[in-house]
């Protein structure tokens, strides 16, 4: 039996008991995203088809430095690059590496209905199996941060992720190691929680920056892919980072209340009629015309 | 209609081939419809996508069943549509339901080809039907909505399983009454016809309109 079972922590479309509930001690990890150091050199972006081996694709050209629209089924980490106006009139272009959050609380992992297509590590990572995946996109409409993408080929959703291959390794996500001005770091939660602080206030006392912040949003239970920003009062000029993400209220209500009132209509239905037979008995038809047989 | 509805052994023609046709087009596409979709509901009842193929492949075909599905019920608009609408009887009939339930047909009033009942059936899965092709519209096609449309997905995947639901609470009663309910209704879609006893007990109006349309004919 594969030890790496026994450091799962929640599976998606499971029924039973979780094999590594609990059971393991694992440190959480985390990787810090620095915006205010970011050059936009899109090493990271390399780093991450060299590492995963991604088929190309082709790139764009909407006038900016950003490679895409947004990351893909074989493109996970892309830069994007926000011309930001700031009130005194003064121009600013915001980098941000875009990449799966690795959410605390996954909503493509609580939207998902095949068994084990979806698992969240007790290191805190949320990866996806392949193998097990039906194609059904509903990890799509699950994500606060349209992260998970649909390869047609394939009929397979993809997403970064964390180079849980080289974590499990002790080695440092690829992107991490690519980069060339420190702006990404790596290590546990708590670590990185506290050096993104430091550099926060610092950003605030030394450099200008009142607003400056930590972004690790509490509506999904903090994620394992943190940010520095500039000011973390407006997130969304960071090219759609959403400043308070929760998993969609539609998909929790679906999951949970509705499908527990759903599975009791349809036992109570069935025991309905099932007791209206026992009851009444079949409607009968007395046999005084001509026809014979009902 | 030009089917006899008089048949030479005695019987009553019900439910012409046409009809019968139809009917299982839509029955057989729904029961898939409805275990691969139970399969992707709930992770107790994974092991029917299992059962029938793999969880990949009840992904891949149920949409298709569903468009069969919904061709079906459209062919039914169009055999039915005209007899399932309301008439002012169906008040007096719906009043007199306890009664029904309790199975004291003699104290039902007489009605047409589609008694009340069967025409909530008809209306449910017809506008039902047309929320499940939307919302699973939506669905099949999750990948091609833009993040700026993506409540429609949030929409969809609401409406889809509470109208699956609801056709699945009129799809038991449905089962129930033509198969041990009401004996004789499910010969009437499989070889077509019912007794005249049976015509004439659980569908008096539309009985007697058939055998005074053979008699004018005699
Ligand atoms: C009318 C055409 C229909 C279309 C295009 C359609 C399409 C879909 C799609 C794309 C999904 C997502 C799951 C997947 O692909 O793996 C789905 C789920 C589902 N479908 Fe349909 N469907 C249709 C009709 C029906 C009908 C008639 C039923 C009746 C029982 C039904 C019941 C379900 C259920 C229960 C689910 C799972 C919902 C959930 O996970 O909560 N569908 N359908
Ligand atoms: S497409 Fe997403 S939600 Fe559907 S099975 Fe695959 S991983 Fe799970």
């Amino acid at each position: 039996m594969s030890q790496a079972t026994l450091e799962i922590r929640a599976i998606s479309g499971h029924a039973g008991s979780v094999p590594g509930a609990g059971v393991k001690r694992e440190l959480e990890v985390c990787k810090l995203i620095d915006t205010t150091t970011c050059i936009g050199c899109k090493a990271c972006e390399v780093a991450c088809l060299e590492w995963n081996g991604l088929t190309f694709s082709e790139t764009t050209f909407q006038n900016s430095y950003q490679t895409m629209p947004e990351t893909a089924w074989n493109y996970w980490n892309l830069i994007k690059f926000n011309e930001h106006e700031r009130d005194d009139g003064s121009l600013m272009l915001l980098m941000r590496k875009d990449q799966c959050m690795h959410c605390e609380e996954p909503g493509c992992l609580a939207a998902c209905p095949a068994d084990g297509a979806i698992v969240q590590y007790a290191n805190g990572i949320v990866d996806f199996q392949q193998d097990r995946c039906i194609g059904c996109g509903y990890c799509i409409t699950g994500c606060p941060f349209n992260i998970p993408k649909f390869s047609p080929q394939a009929r397979k959703v993809f997403k970064c992720t964390l180079c849980a291959d080289r974590v499990t390794q002790g080695l440092e996500p690829a992107c991490i190691k690519s980069c060339p001005t420190g702006c990404l770091h790596f290590g546990t939660k708590a670590e990185m929680k506290e050096l993104a602080d430091h550099r926060a206030t610092q950003l605030r006392e030394h450099s200008g920056f009142a607003k400056a912040g930590v972004y690790d949003p509490s509506g999904v239970g903090g994620t394992h892919v943190i940010y520095v920003l500039h000011d973390a009062s407006d997130p969304e000029v960071y090219g759609g980072l959403p400043a308070d993400p929760h998993v969609p209220w539609t998909v929790q209500l679906w999951k949970k209340p509705l499908k527990w009132l759903g599975n009791l209509a349809i036992v109570a239905g069935v025991a309905g009629v099932f007791i209206h037979y026992l009851r009444y008995g079949p409607k009968t038809v007395p046999e005084d015309l001509q026809g014979g047989k009902p | 209609m030009s089917t006899p509805h008089l048949l030479p052994n005695g019987r009553v023609l019900r439910y012409s081939f046409h009809e019968r046709l139809v009917h299982w087009m839509a029955g057989i596409s729904y029961v898939y419809l409805l275990l691969t979709g139970l399969a992707f509901w709930s992770p107790w009842l994974f092991w029917i996508a299992a059962a029938l193929g793999g969880a990949a492949v009840s992904s891949q075909l149920h949409p298709w069943a569903g468009l069969v599905f919904v061709l079906a019920v459209v062919r039914m608009y169009q055999l039915w549509g005209a007899q399932m609408k309301k008439t002012p009887a169906d008040k007096a009939w719906l009043e007199a339901m306890p009664h029904y339930v309790r199975n004291e047909d003699e104290s039902m009033p007489s009605v047409d080809r589609f008694n009340p009942g069967q025409k909530i059936l008809f209306w449910g899965f017809w506008w039902c039907g047309l929320l499940l092709l939307l919302s699973g519209i939506i669905l099949w096609f999750t990948d091609a909505i833009p993040w700026s449309l993506r409540f429609l997905r949030y929409f969809a995947v609401i409406v889809h399983p509470v109208a699956a639901l609801l056709t699945i609470g009129l799809f038991i009663i449905h089962v129930y009454m033509g198969t041990a309910a009401e004996r004789g209704a499910f010969g009437s879609v499989v070889r077509g016809d019912v007794s005249r006893a049976w015509a004439k007990r659980h569908h008096q109006s539309w009985y007697e309109s058939i055998v005074g349309e053979s008699s004018a004919k005699k």
